[in-house]
Order: structure tokens, then sequence, then C-alpha cells
């Protein structure tokens, strides 16, 4: 059983395996693996604390409706799942600043956790603004030969790259 | 086939909490819940990402069309926009490049105990799926509708045969990947 306790697996190997779970998410629940689709849900129950008359009228949470449900469920899975993971391999650690962020802009959790919540923000936005995020249109869009989600994926890189180098190869060159 | 089970509410609730620890778990293995891994492949460097996604392609694509073939799974590609497609996914490139995970791998890098993907990344994902919320009855019937793509998949858009487009994309993508390794990337 060292597969389990390796740090990593090759790429390839962690895809294969990730293009069968896709197959057997189509078969057993009829559904592409998702995961922005959660964040929606999960702030339509917290907004429903708060105003749940309100948050029922919101036209977008008529269409995705704020319940835990299997969209929902996707996430807090992932985070067991990478958890386990880690933890196996004797990676998990707590951080507040990626060692690659600390090179550049330094080790001052503020400045990276507004950068993180600005992308987040526009993560947020972007994913529900195109209908799916890398997983939804990048890879499960792509299995079903969709030409939405191969322009969509192609548009992420994009924007992507464009802002990467200019943080990484202007602003903290 | 599996109709009654897709209908199962609780088992769908099990079944997503499965996936999701299945998917968290590789997506770990396949080290893109890294930062620097995920902004190495943005900055051109680290091939990683496109390796893991396009291996998962490779064999999904397969996979799902052999399955919807013999009727045991359907298509549920949507049709898409210039509105909302691109300019939804340039934000969220943007977005990407910011906070250095996506949806799914900022889930998982808390699991691996990063906390300004919880801080930010997650928080910040909540606060930007509210503002959509706010604005989509604006936009729905104007920007997400504008310059609609005239088909909804590849082989309807290039009028070809399902299969033949299948064969020439598997061929592409490990072609991709062969030229990758090839270059030492």
């Amino acid at each position: 059983m060292d597969f389990l306790t390796q740090a990593t697996w090759s790429p390839y190997v962690a895809g294969a395996g990730i293009g069968v779970l896709s197959c057997l998410a189509f078969l057993l629940s009829d559904r592409p693996i998702e995961c922005s689709t959660a964040f929606v849900k999960a702030r339509g129950l917290i907004s429903r604390m708060f105003n749940r008359e309100g948050t029922d009228k919101k036209e977008y949470y008529k269409e995705i409706i704020p319940q835990v449900d299997w969209a929902f469920m996707i996430i807090p899975g992932v985070v067991i799942g990478a958890f386990i993971a880690s933890i196996l391999s004797g990676q998990f650690h707590i951080f507040w600043v990626p060692a690659m962020w600390g090179t550049s802009f330094g080790y001052d959790p503020v400045p990276r956790i507004i950068v993180a919540l600005a992308g987040g923000i526009l993560l947020g936005l972007g994913s529900r603004w195109a209908g799916g995020c890398t997983s939804g249109h990048g890879i499960n869009g792509f299995i079903q030969l969709s030409l939405a989600s191969m322009i969509t994926a192609c548009c992420f890189f994009a924007g992507g790259i464009a802002t990467a180098l200019l943080l990484f190869r202007v602003i903290g060159a | 086939m599996f109709a009654s089970l897709h209908k199962n509410k609780n088992a769908q609730i099990v079944l997503g909490l499965l996936f999701g620890i299945c998917f968290g778990f590789l997506l770990q293995k396949g080290g893109v819940t890294s930062y620097a891994v995920i902004e190495g492949q943005l900055l051109l460097t680290d091939f990683t990402v496109l390796k893991l996604m396009l291996s998962a392609v490779i064999v999904g694509m397969a996979g799902f069309h052999l399955m919807r073939h013999f009727g045991f799974v359907q298509s549920h590609a949507a049709e898409g926009s210039m509105g909302s497609n691109v300019i939804g996914g340039l934000i969220f490139g943007v977005g990407f490049a910011l906070l250095g995970y996506c949806p799914g791998t900022v889930a998982g890098a808390v699991g691996t105990g990063a906390l300004d993907a919880l801080f930010g990344g997650m928080v910040g994902l909540l606060i930007g799926a509210g503002i959509f919320a706010e604005l989509y009855p604006r936009l729905r019937t104007r920007i997400l509708v504008w310059g609609k793509f005239p088909a909804v998949t590849v082989p309807e858009f290039l009028n070809m045969n399902l299969w033949i487009v299948i064969v020439l994309m598997e061929v592409f993508m490990i072609g991709f990947l062969v030229v990758l390794w090839y270059l030492g990337l």
C-alpha cells in the first residue's frame, strides 16, 4: 500500500483516475463533477439564515436551489479527500502564505489574504458567469465535446496566464 | 440505467460526498492542490495541471462516449455564448491567477492546511457567487445571451461524425502530451 503514502503520483495517473471518476459520476449520478455550483448553494443557504423570503425570491436561487444535495456535497468531500491524502503522505501543514508568494511578495499574511480574497471573488463571479469551473467546463465539458466548454477553458487559461505573468514577471519581478 | 438511483436524494447526497472525497484525494496526489503548481502552469514553467487535465479528458472522453453509445449516460452539454463563456471565462482566469487555486483545488488546498485558501479563497468564492446572484436578473436576458455559439457540440459545429472527432481529439491530446514529454516540460 506504498502508493497511498507517496507524496505525489504522476499527474498522468491521477488524471486518468479523475477521468474514470468522471465517467462513474455520469453513470451513477447523471452529473458532471462540477465544483463552483456548491458555492452558490452554500451562499444561498447562508443568505437564507438572515433573509429567507428575500433569498427564495431571487431568480438565481430558483434555478440553483440552495440545499444540501449532490452538487453541494462535492466541496466538503474534496476538503476531506485532500486532507486524508495529505495526512497519509505526511504533507499536511497549516500555513497562511504559500512559499512561492512569500519569495516574491513577503510572508506578511495580510497582502496575501487581500489578493486571495479578490481572486476568490472574481473566481466566484466568473465561474457562475461562464456556468462552470475548471472541472465542470475544463474536464467534464471537454469530455462531452461541448463547444462552449472548450472555449471557456481556453479563456480560463488566457486570463490566468496574462494575470500570472503580470503578477510574477512585472509586479513581483 | 440507474434511473432509480439518480432519483434517490439521500443516496445522491452520500454519492456526492464520496465522489468529492475521491476527487479531492486525486487532486492532492496529482499535485494540483499546491499554489506553486497552479501558478507554475499559468507562468508556463510547470505543466502538471495540463498533464492531469488532459489525462482525465483522454480517459473520460473515450469512456463517456462509449457508455453514451450504449445508452448508459446522457450528455449535459449546453448552448453557450460569447457574453457568458468568453467574458465569464476571462473574469475567472484573472481570479484563478490572483488566488492560485480554482473552485475545486481551493477546497483541496484547505484540506492540506492552506489558510489563504480558506479565509481568502473560499470566503471570496461565497462573496463572488452572491454578487452573481444579485446581478443575474440584469445579465440573464442581455449579456449572457449575447453572441450565441452556432452549435452545442464540436461534431455539430464541424459537421463531422462524432467518432471521427473523438479519434482526432484523442490523437491530438496524446500527441500534445508526447510533445510536452519530448520538450522535457
